[in-house]
């Protein structure tokens, strides 16, 4: 887990709490942190408060960490890479991706170790009507196509979602049916700074992803050019995370919040839906039902496993997190009094 | 030449040097002599657009120094993070 005061790795068995195995980076904003479960490489984005954002990495949590080169940039600019938002494996021996602020992407071919930045993301020529949101300027949700290292999308917070099919030589939008209501109804048409808060690819049906928006849950089945709000049945239709089963197509987990404040509403519940977004259902035994006001951040839920023994875990900014080990039919306390919580995954 | 302490992530990141001599006549001229001759420390103490880091603090001999004070040989400088907390 990330959290606003370093590296923490829990373990345990679901059901019960999980204990603090290790700590790392203590005392710095670690924004993410995840393992490649191709080579069980472990990386951080940490933003130093001190000497700036930066990726690090680990073959084995008792080894020293060591900083990725590369993650930059371009020198002499007018600009300075603020934050690292997420890494994720690619479909290809050595291949990973880290996206960050300001909009940008990176690309690793030696297994996170040196990294370039993408060209042609940051040379778009609509770059300079991209709108920064109060969390910045954010590559925060990066999709891989299972098998085809040539298609990928990404997801902007705020410049909406873009897809590339040549490996990231060229990108274009996709964002039809996607409406921005905090714009005015003149300019939503042909808006591009659309506040995606996360994305999600469901492998088992590549062609369709899910995407919580600021304001709508989403729906695509044509990899990604037009979208349907599907966030009808959910009691607020804002949130930031969406996850999903991989073993169903169909599956898709929110967690939503309300529009005014962006805290669940006194009562915490995760929504699920198992018809590809039709009907939604509360998935709340276990949790907190009263005088809950939790922020759970966009990179604060993760699933592992599939099916019926689909694990999910969330953590909140009040430092809890919870877990499921049966797809969220019930849950349980994993850890408490732990600093304000940027990112779970499961390792 | 200028002598520079380097502490902490610094110092590993020099290949474990506490202290380099680097020759520049201002401050911002070493530290980007310093980087160039220790391509570990590229982009830690200056950003990208060449500015120091907000939350560094640079000293020259005991002074709070800013990037354009001055270098003389024989100068001791360090590079230290800012006071944090609150």
């Amino acid at each position: 887990m990330g959290t606003r005061k370093g590296l923490f790795v829990l373990e345990g068995e679901p059901g019960s709490e999980f204990s603090i195995r290790t700590r790392a980076f203590v005392g710095d904003p670690v924004d993410y942190a995840t393992r490649d479960p191709r080579t069980g490489r472990l990386f951080a984005a940490v933003t130093s408060p001190f000497w700036g954002p930066r990726i690090w990495f680990t073959d084995d949590l008792e080894d020293e960490w060591q900083p990725a080169r590369g993650v930059a940039l371009p020198k002499g600019g007018s600009d300075a890479l603020k934050r690292v938002w997420v890494i994720v494996a690619g479909e290809q021996d050595g291949l990973v991706y880290a996206g960050g602020d300001p909009g940008v992407l990176f690309e690793s071919r030696d297994d996170g170790a040196t990294w370039e930045l993408n060209r042609a993301l940051w040379e778009q020529p609509s770059r300079p009507r991209w709108r920064r949101d109060s969390g910045g300027l954010s590559v925060h949700s990066i999709a891989p196509w299972p098998g085809n290292p040539q298609r990928l999308a990404l997801a902007i917070s705020a410049a909406g979602v873009w897809l590339t099919e040549d490996g990231g030589r060229t990108w274009a939008h996709g964002n039809e049916g996607i409406v921005a209501d905090y714009l005015p109804e003149e300019a939503r048409a042909t808006a591009i700074d659309l506040c995606v808060h996360h994305l999600e690819r469901a492998p088992a049906r590549p062609e369709r992803l899910f995407l919580q928006f600021h304001g709508g849950v989403y729906r695509s089945d044509d990899a990604g050019r037009t979208w349907i709000d599907i966030a009808a049945g959910l009691p607020h239709d804002f949130g930031f995370p969406v996850v999903l089963d991989a073993a169903d197509p169909d599956s898709a987990y929110v967690i939503p919040v309300t529009t005014a404040d962006r805290v669940t509403d006194g009562r915490v519940a995760v929504y699920e839906t198992r018809d590809a977004g039709a009907t939604w259902a509360p998935r709340d035994t276990g949790l907190p039902q009263g005088d809950a006001y939790l922020s759970v951040l966009r990179q604060s839920f993760a699933a592992t496993g599939e099916g019926d023994s689909l694990e999910l875990y969330f953590g909140a900014t009040s430092g809890e997190i919870f877990g499921s080990a049966d797809a969220g039919r019930t849950w349980f306390g994993v850890a408490q009094r732990l600093p304000a919580i940027a990112s779970v995954r499961p390792a | 030449m200028a002598t520079v302490r380097l502490r902490g992530q610094l110092e590993k990141l020099a290949g474990g040097e506490s202290t380099v001599d680097v020759d520049a006549g201002t401050v911002t001229e070493l530290l980007a002599q310093l980087e160039q001759d220790h391509s570990g420390l590229e982009g830690w103490i200056l950003d990208e657009r060449g500015e120091l880091r907000r939350h560094i603090n640079v000293f020259v001999n005991g002074e709070p120094a800013e990037p354009d004070t001055a270098i003389d040989d024989k100068d001791k400088i360090e590079i230290l993070p800012a006071i944090s907390g609150g």
